[in-house]
């Protein structure tokens, strides 16, 4: 009987791994195994317009990258719409969760609207707001007055995409926000106010530190995600003015300059840059990286 | 006592009102804003109003006669749904497997997908291009079904996993218990209360594959797989000398219905599945 | 109906751990019998290997006279209540309790006959066509109830049914449950870690610990005559008090003075061989208040005088606790018993003693009382294996 209940064991194995196996093979298949082979093609002279002349060049490519003055004001733009728009979406999305998590009246309604702009298409908001800033058509243009073309600044165009980001990702980053505020317990803040803690120093003392795990699985995403920022440039500025992401440097490299070398280079660069920031937050911030120990919670 | 908690609370419900009008204007703005366009008239299209002077449903009529919009809206659904199914059914078999079986390479799966899920998918923009071109995958269907499946995945394994959690699988055993078969067990007691969660999983993820951009602009070149997003870039007016502006907005707003209708009728579900899967992992 | 038998049942888990081990159990039919003791006793595992639920890795179950070993738990006939009801949330308490019958593809007719039946029996007509969310947790008990007893089984296993339920709720369910089984005269196993369940439900209980019966008998045997010190400690509440005493010339040193010990427990305690340290149990009905005893009752026992540390009065009777100097009775079965208690986490010196006075008693709080206990009705156990030195089958 025991070799039988081995068996058994055995058998949830096969099938546990059988499950999964589909799966694992989709995503290894369309994201490992590619990444590898974007490694391969940023170490060559790959461009599609004179594709005889492919060759091994080593490190060629990231020497171009790296001392090219668009790359890098590509990726200073990059992080400062994240960093800026990160911090304000803390803030307001924080603001939010409290709302729809505390609101006595139209709790659903509140819910319901705000996962409007979670929901509805970047490429549609970004349009929204690109015709909202284009002189002579939009309501903010003619509240600014006329001769105020916003996206044709590179300052001022920044700030119309880190508006449209804000805009679109907040009631995401409240959604995440609120599932931690649901694990604060009620007793646990009327036992501070009993402790004569008044409602700012419930929020910051009580709510704030039992909330952490999910503010920090909150920012982590979030500030991957903002990293990633494409749709709303293409559409408002098309990267014109140097408001370009490292995204939009690696598409415009790409799609229009057809150099499968120099995008693939810097493709493996944002893969770099993205696994130091999870590694950043993972490690130093001590993220709990959700589902690594689902026992916990 | 009565009457003072009921001035308080009256005092309480004017505050909340006014900051969840505040919230309301905050996010429907900018989608009211597109909606006035798609109704303005051509005429009017530029004169800066809020609300339109002069309503017309032109630009309606106007994507709906030509194919760039109508093919590119077949291609959206088409593959939104198609990846939607593939995903869902290869998370809930994934899902299932971590919520309630033991077997070696399970925290191995649980954190390749956590490392999909952050992935930046414009890294795999330069090599997908490559490889697609080369397996006569680009500019088709299959294209970009299979990077939306990829990206998809984990957000369906998460909150796939996180709703089978909280199925009382005691149940199963009651209904053994109650003479049923394993896989009566499966059919009239387990199904039927994980269907709720594969709902919820497979709007999360048509609203995913609905949403890309990004590989929709790099893997389409023709209208034969280019989808509603990516087709947008490409509106031209009814003339050389027009603007698509109101054509643009029109489209924009046919693909914002869906995605509104599932808020509307799915709420409480759309939250639950986003927050149970990004804090229970 | 039928006839259940254990014989040499053991569980072992594939890494090695022994949950069950040859356990030996003859459940007669009819029979109401009661699987009782701490958490990870193995109570459980037991009930589960009785209903299919887990493998039995060694031994044979026979149900009705036959082998039930390898068949699965639809082919056992057998019902089960589970602790968290295990109500299927998507059916209305109708169709909950009629899924054993469509399961067995019974006619509509009989199906709605067994049904009304039941809930008639449970009290649960007005509530058939609702949702178990919409119920107490009372009602919800009942359903459970409900589903088992529709298909009239071979035998009910019951795992914890009632410790979900509120204190006074659960009392009234017992009374239920008891009459309920009484109607039907169906076998029944029911698990449970309240020793008042065990006092007041079964035909006989089965203590267990560590996987291992400890012993089979009815309640009240079991209270007279507890096998070991794990028995006496756990079945009673208040439970027994234990003090160390050394046993000399067939007189008894104790924390409480010297005993004289009644014939009874000596030659016990002689033919058992006992040996020189010795852990002595009292139960708290036996002691009394010196003062309320006329002179030949107070002969029979042994008096001491102590300071009461606290008074309970419930009206009826008096709970009078005291704390005996010097060392705690110690062994493994008593430290096991604290742990499961929670005992173990509260501070205490010395060891405390709990007494039953009678109402008529004039003891005080924080006052000295003569306190009489009965040294004819005291147990002694071995500290080394806590077998019961005095113990008789009689």
């Amino acid at each position: 009987m025991s070799q039988a209940l081995s068996e058994g064991k055995k058998a949830e194995r096969r099938l546990g791994l059988l499950l999964c196996a589909p799966a694992a093979i989709v995503m290894v298949a369309v994201t490992g195994w590619p990444i590898i082979y974007s490694i391969w093609l940023s170490l060559q002279r790959y461009d599609l317009r004179v594709p005889a002349k492919q060759a091994f060049v080593g490190l060629d490519n990231y020497v171009t990258v790296l001392t090219n003055g668009y790359w890098w004001n590509a990726f200073g733009v990059t992080v400062g719409i994240t960093v800026v728009s990160v911090v304000i979406e803390l803030v307001l999305g924080m603001a939010l969760a409290l709302i729809m998590h505390r609101t006595i009246v139209g709790k659903g309604l509140v819910r319901t609207v705000a996962l409007i702009p979670y929901g509805i298409v970047t490429v549609v908001a970004a349009f929204s707001w690109k015709y909202a800033w284009t002189p002579d058509t939009g309501y903010l243009a003619a509240m600014l007055g006329p001769d105020t073309a916003i996206l044709t600044q590179k300052l001022p165009a920044l700030g119309a995409i880190t508006l449209a980001e804000v805009w679109k990702t907040t009631p995401f980053m409240a959604l995440l926000l609120m599932a931690g505020l649901a694990l604060v317990p009620e007793d646990l803040l009327k036992a501070a106010a009993m402790d004569g803690a008044g409602p700012w120093q419930r929020f910051t003392k009580v709510m704030v530190p039992v909330m952490k795990p999910a503010i920090l699985v909150a920012l982590l995403f979030r500030t991957l995600d903002a990293f990633r920022v494409f749709d709303n440039i293409f559409v408002l500025t098309q990267g014109s003015q140097g408001t370009g992401s490292v995204s939009m440097q690696a598409y415009d490299n790409l799609i229009k300059g057809l150099n499968l070398g120099i995008g693939s280079t810097m493709s493996v660069l944002i893969f770099i840059t993205v696994a130091i920031i999870a590694f950043v937050f993972i490690k130093v911030f001590g993220t709990a990286a959700p589902g690594s120990d689902p026992g916990r919670r | 006592m009565a009457v003072i908690t009921s001035g308080v609370d009256t005092g309480r419900k004017v505050r909340w009102t006014i900051i969840d009008v505040v919230v309301v204007v905050y996010a429907l703005v900018p989608v009211l804003w597109i909606l006035s366009l798609s109704f303005k008239t051509k005429a009017t299209l530029g004169d800066g109003n809020f609300i339109p002077r002069e309503w017309s449903l032109q630009n309606y009529a106007d994507i709906f006669t030509t194919n760039e919009f109508l093919l590119a809206l077949v291609n959206s659904i088409g593959i939104a749904l198609i990846a939607t199914a593939i995903a869902v059914v290869l998370g809930t078999m994934a899902a299932y497997a971590i919520a309630r079986l033991e077997f070696p390479g399970k925290s191995a799966l649980v954190g390749f997908s956590l490392l999909v899920a952050m992935f930046p998918q414009v890294s795999l923009v330069s090599p997908l291009f490559d490889i697609e071109r080369s397996l006569n995958l680009f500019d088709t269907w299959p294209g970009l079904i299979l990077p939306y499946i990829t990206f998809a995945l984990p957000l369906a394994i998460y909150t796939l996993s996180a709703f089978f959690r909280e199925i009382p699988w005691e149940l199963e055993k009651a209904a053994k218990m109650d003479g049923a078969t394993p896989g009566q067990a499966f059919r009239r007691v387990i199904a039927p209360l994980a269907a709720p969660g594969v709902f919820t999983t497979a709007i999360l993820v048509f609203i995913f594959c609905w949403n890309d951009f990004l590989f929709a602009i790099s893997l389409t070149s023709t209208t034969r797989s280019r989808t509603v997003p990516a087709a947008l870039q490409f509106f031209t007016g009814a003339s050389q000398f027009e603007s698509p502006t109101g054509q643009i907005c029109a489209a924009a707003v046919v693909i914002t219905i869906p995605i509104v209708l599932f808020v509307l009728f799915f709420q409480r579900r759309i939250v639950a599945g986003l927050t149970s899967g990004a804090v229970k992992g | 109906m039928a006839e259940i038998v254990l014989d040499k049942v053991t569980k072992r888990y594939p890494d090695g751990a022994l949950a069950v081990n040859e356990v030996n159990i003859e459940i007669a039919d009819g029979e109401f019998i009661i699987l009782v003791g701490p958490s990870g006793c193995g109570k459980s595992t037991t009930l589960n290997m009785i209903a299919g639920l887990e493998d039995i890795t060694e031994g044979e179950l026979r149900i009705g006279g036959q082998r039930v070993n390898e068949r699965a738990p639809k082919d056992r006939d057998i019902a089960m209540v589970f602790q968290s009801y295990a109500l299927y949330p998507h059916m209305t308490v109708r169709e909950n309790m009629a899924f054993p019958l469509r399961l067995a593809k019974v006619d509509n007719a009989t199906v709605e006959k067994k049904v009304t039946e039941a809930a008639k029996i449970l009290d649960l007509t007005q509530h058939l066509d609702r949702k178990p969310s919409n119920l107490s947790g009372g009602q919800r008990q009942r359903v459970a109830m409900g589903r088992a007893i529709v298909r009239s089984p071979k035998a009910f296993l019951m795992d914890e049914p009632l410790s979900n339920l509120d204190a006074k709720l659960r009392g009234q369910m017992r009374t239920s449950v008891s009459r309920l089984q009484k109607q039907l005269g169906t076998t029944t196993v029911y698990v449970t870690h309240d020793q008042t369940e065990a006092m007041t439900l079964g035909d006989r209980v089965v203590v267990m610990r560590g996987g291992v019966v400890q012993q089979i008998g009815a309640p009240q045997f079991l209270y007279d005559h507890p096998a070991n010190l794990f028995v006496a400690g756990f079945i009673g509440s208040p439970s027994m008090n234990f003090m160390p005493a050394t046993l000399e010339n067939g007189a008894l040193s104790t924390p409480l003075g010297q005993v004289a010990l009644g014939d009874r427990v000596r030659s016990a305690a002689e033919k058992a061989n006992a040996p020189r340290e010795v852990i002595l149990g009292v139960r708290p009905e036996h002691f009394e208040d010196a003062a309320v005893l006329d002179e030949a009752a107070k002969a029979r026992g042994s008096v001491f005088t102590a300071q009461v540390d606290v008074l309970e009065s419930m009206g009826s009777e008096k709970y009078a606790y005291f704390t005996v100097d010097g060392e705690q009775a110690s062994s493994a079965e008593l430290a096991e018993l604290a742990a499961d208690s929670g005992s173990a986490d509260v501070p205490s010196s010395g060891s405390q003693l709990v007494t039953r006075l009678s109402a008529a008693s004039g003891a005080t709080e924080g006052g000295s009382v003569q306190v009489w206990f009965d040294t004819e009705k005291v147990q002694l156990f071995d500290p080394s294996d806590g077998r019961n030195l005095t113990y008789s089958a009689e």
